[in-house]
């Protein structure tokens, strides 16, 4: 009987507890913060368009890989977590049809078709945002909240503090370029305008902590970004050694959501420790570049997706010089 | 000098409470004892005994053939059952001599006899260890009296003696550098004598307080011996990376550490030195770790080569429970077996049993998460290698340096996606090696 043989495989005979699965599950846990805080902020409908964008992307991959006859990856959760960041970079407001064909786009168009998890050459949540900006430019760019004068227990439900409380719908980005001054204290937890994930600092921070403090993610990508886009500024933001100029672009607008979620994806980033920081660099720089010079404020997803296109001459560029060797092997 | 560590390496569960207060029992064979005769790097030994003839312990029953091969001893009296081919530990059918054993113990006469190194000549060192047959008891089973051969002895400035024992599980140097460390210091002195300008330095993991204590005790008596502790780290016990930890100095795989000064020998082999220079006994027992989770009572044995895992086994207890996996030697860079009639060899450092098979997992594809590069104590690039080898792609493999891999399996440990890199790096290893030796 062949269960009463031993197994016989190569070494090593033992494997660390870490799997794909689990460090889909501490990104998605770590999500979470940030979409209650969505939730909270926007009303009922950010929640049914996260779940929109799961659900298709989620059905997409499972449906794909069922028609290709190929066993299903849809339990590795890397799908799940690809509809909660698109959900994430949507206004609360958005059309949960247009939400549905983006969850598709990213998984059918950019991850599957090159080979699923893995192989995309750029993040699946931000090509499909950048899709959808294209396709739909009005409703992606539009972050009314409807206001109400005098709400009940169903208002705060369906439509959220911000349409309560009165906050502004334009994003805090827009108003400083538009030279108007922003509340840092609103822009910190989040009372402010902009897509579903992006708007409470502190609900995101919690969520990096947590990845870093489980090894899922490092500090090199999202610190060097961060900090780049702000020495970025300081030069050539045009208003010197200005704190709330400054927070205002460190916190305002998806800098923190893509620096900690987007850009430390592990398939579309760097793979060496130098590669990740020249990687963090580049991004810092090009956010900085699209929100000085370009026409919307924001900058972020297109310099991510940008950057994405470059790892593969980062990775090449930053090649391990492997131990005992004058030069790194790639040069011989 | 070098940091006590290396860049690189993992930290896992090491297993060593298990059987690291158990002090070495010793264990008489039972049954038939089997000898390969190729249980060293180099050619194998031939035969000089013929079937029915009778041997004593201590007797050489097959010798080494050219320079870099090692002799092979009896460790017990008895009559050449069958000179015939037998399955070892790797899987394969050596030709190996089986001797019966008629429990009595006779020696050879010159067997035990004290002898002071002190007054003997380097030639005459070299030519004990080699008669003795002792090759590097760590894992590898290079020659000893070759390593101890270097092209100028005057230019080696460092012995290091390999007391790390990185890979989990394993307890069988930790005893000996406990209950003989005299052995330990002797053997190293021996050595010593050998290379004029040369400081001998105990490298033992600082996992490891007790035998660093004692060790250091002795050592503090020699002016020109002394311990280092390094950092807990696998694989602090890989030569590249020990020579390394101490001294500093860089090897790639192509270099042996006598061309960066060093020789580095591991605590079991020095202490067989030891045994052959100055008590006239060669290499006939080594301590083995019976450990795991499977295993009744896990302990460390002094074994004659050549017993069959089976009488180890039962000495320990036998299993628990149906194990799913038993391994010769650590769980990183051991062998897995399908039965264990198998023999103890000269580099067999441990017997595991573990009743989950941790390896038997589902590969899926690779996330690109980079763990593998941090882990590699080479700062090579497995997840790259393990590509290039799946497509068979040997040119490519040998430019990115997959040649220098050192098997140690720290990329296939941490990989999240459960991708046997070292399997497929080790693999297009042994292919091009296999390739360039019939060119």
């Amino acid at each position: 009987m062949l269960s009463d043989l031993y197994h016989v495989s190569a070494a090593p005979h033992t494997r660390s507890s870490v799997t794909t699965k689990n460090i889909m599950q501490d990104v998605i846990i770590a999500l979470i913060p940030a979409g209650l805080f969505g939730v909270y902020n926007f009303g009922i409908h950010a929640l049914m368009v996260i779940a929109v964008t799961v659900l298709a992307c989620v059905m997409t991959e499972f449906l794909y890989c069922k028609y290709r006859k190929k066993p299903a990856t849809v339990g590795d959760y890397s799908a799940v977590v690809t509809g909660i960041l698109l959900a994430y970079n949507v206004p609360s407001g958005f059309p949960l049809w247009m939400a549905a064909l983006g969850g598709i786009f990213a998984i059918l168009i950019v991850k599957m078709l090159f080979g699923g998890l893995g192989q995309n050459f750029m993040n699946p949540a931000l090509a499909a945002r950048a899709f959808l900006l294209i396709s739909f430019p009005n409703r992606m760019t539009d972050f009314a909240v409807d206001k109400i004068a005098s709400p009940g227990v169903m208002d705060y439900l369906q439509k959220g503090f911000m349409a309560v409380d009165g906050v502004s719908g334009a994003t805090p980005l827009a108003a400083i370029k538009a030279g108007e001054s922003v509340d840092l204290y609103k822009m910190f937890v989040g009372q402010i305008g902009g897509t579903i994930g992006e708007t409470s600092v502190i609900a995101i921070l919690m969520g990096a902590a947590y990845l870093v403090l489980r090894k899922v993610i490092s500090l090199r990508i999202p610190l060097t970004y961060i900090l780049t886009t702000v020495v970025f500024m300081l030069i050539f933001g045009g208003k010197g050694f200005d704190t709330t100029f400054l927070l205002g672009q460190v916190c305002g607008g998806g800098l923190l959501l893509g620096a900690f979620f987007m850009a430390t994806d592990y398939v579309t980033s760097p793979i060496t420790p130098k590669g990740q920081i020249i990687f963090g660099v580049f991004l810092g720089l090009l956010t900085g570049l699209f929100r000085h010079l370009g026409g919307t404020a924001e900058g972020v997803s297109y310099a991510i997706i940008f950057c994405n296109l470059l790892v593969p001459l980062i990775d090449k560029a930053t090649r391990q010089k492997s131990f005992g060797r004058e030069r790194a092997a790639v040069e011989k | 000098m070098g940091r006590s560590t290396f860049l690189g390496g993992i930290h896992t569960y090491d297993g060593k409470e298990l059987s690291m207060d158990k002090p070495t029992t010793v264990l008489l064979p039972r049954s038939d004892l089997v000898f390969p005769l190729s249980q060293h790097i180099g050619a194998p030994s031939k035969p000089v005994v013929e079937k029915g003839e009778k041997v004593l312990v201590g007797q050489k029953i097959g010798e080494a053939v050219g320079f870099v091969s090692a002799n092979i001893i009896s460790s017990v009296s008895g009559t050449v059952k069958e000179i015939e081919k037998r399955l070892t530990v790797q899987g394969t059918m050596v030709e190996s001599i089986v001797i019966e054993n008629d429990k009595e113990y006779r020696t050879v006469e010159s067997f035990g006899v004290e002898r002071d190194f002190t007054k003997l000549t380097k030639e005459e060192i070299r030519n004990l260890v080699k008669d003795a047959g002792i090759v590097g008891l760590g894992g590898a089973g290079f020659p000893t009296h070759v390593k101890l051969t270097p092209k100028d002895d005057s230019k080696i400035d460092y012995v290091i003696v390999n007391g790390a024992e990185c890979e989990p599980y394993l307890t069988s140097d930790y005893r000996m550098m406990l209950e003989e460390p005299e052995k330990i210091i002797g053997g190293l002195k021996v050595i010593l004598r050998l290379f004029e300008n040369a400081k001998g330095i105990i490298a033992i993991e600082d996992n490891k307080p007790e035998a660093i204590k004692k060790l250091s005790e002795l050592a503090s008596k020699e002016n020109r011996i002394e311990v280092h502790s390094l950092k807990t780290k696998y694989p602090q016990g890989g030569e590249r990376q020990l020579v390394y930890a101490v001294t500093g100095r860089k090897l790639n795989s192509r270099k042996l550490p006598s061309e960066v000064g060093c020789v580095v020998d591991n605590v079991d082999t020095v202490i067989s030195v030891y045994m052959a220079v100055a008590k006239s006994t060669p290499l006939i027992r080594r301590i083995i770790t019976l450990s795991g989770d499977a295993i009744t009572s896990p302990g460390n044995f002094n074994v004659a080569i050549g017993i069959e895992y089976w009488e180890l086994l039962e000495a320990a207890g036998g299993f628990k429970d149906k194990p799913e996996k038993i391994v010769s030697g650590g769980p990183m860079m051991g062998n897995a077996m399908y039965t264990s009639n198998v023999p103890v060899t000269k580099v067999t450092s441990a017997f595991l049993a573990f009743l989950k098979d941790k390896a038997a997992v589902e590969e899926s594809p690779c996330i690109r998460c980079g763990k593998c590069i941090l882990a590699c104590p080479l700062q090579l690039m497995p997840f790259e290698l393990a590509a290039l080898s799946n497509r068979s792609d040997e040119d490519g493999f040998v430019k990115k340096d997959g040649m220098e891999c050192c098997g140690c399996g720290c990329c296939s440990y941490v990989c999240p996606s459960k991708r046997s890199l070292t399997q497929s790096i080790l693999q297009t290893r042994a292919s091009i090696l296999a390739k360039r030796k019939k060119a």
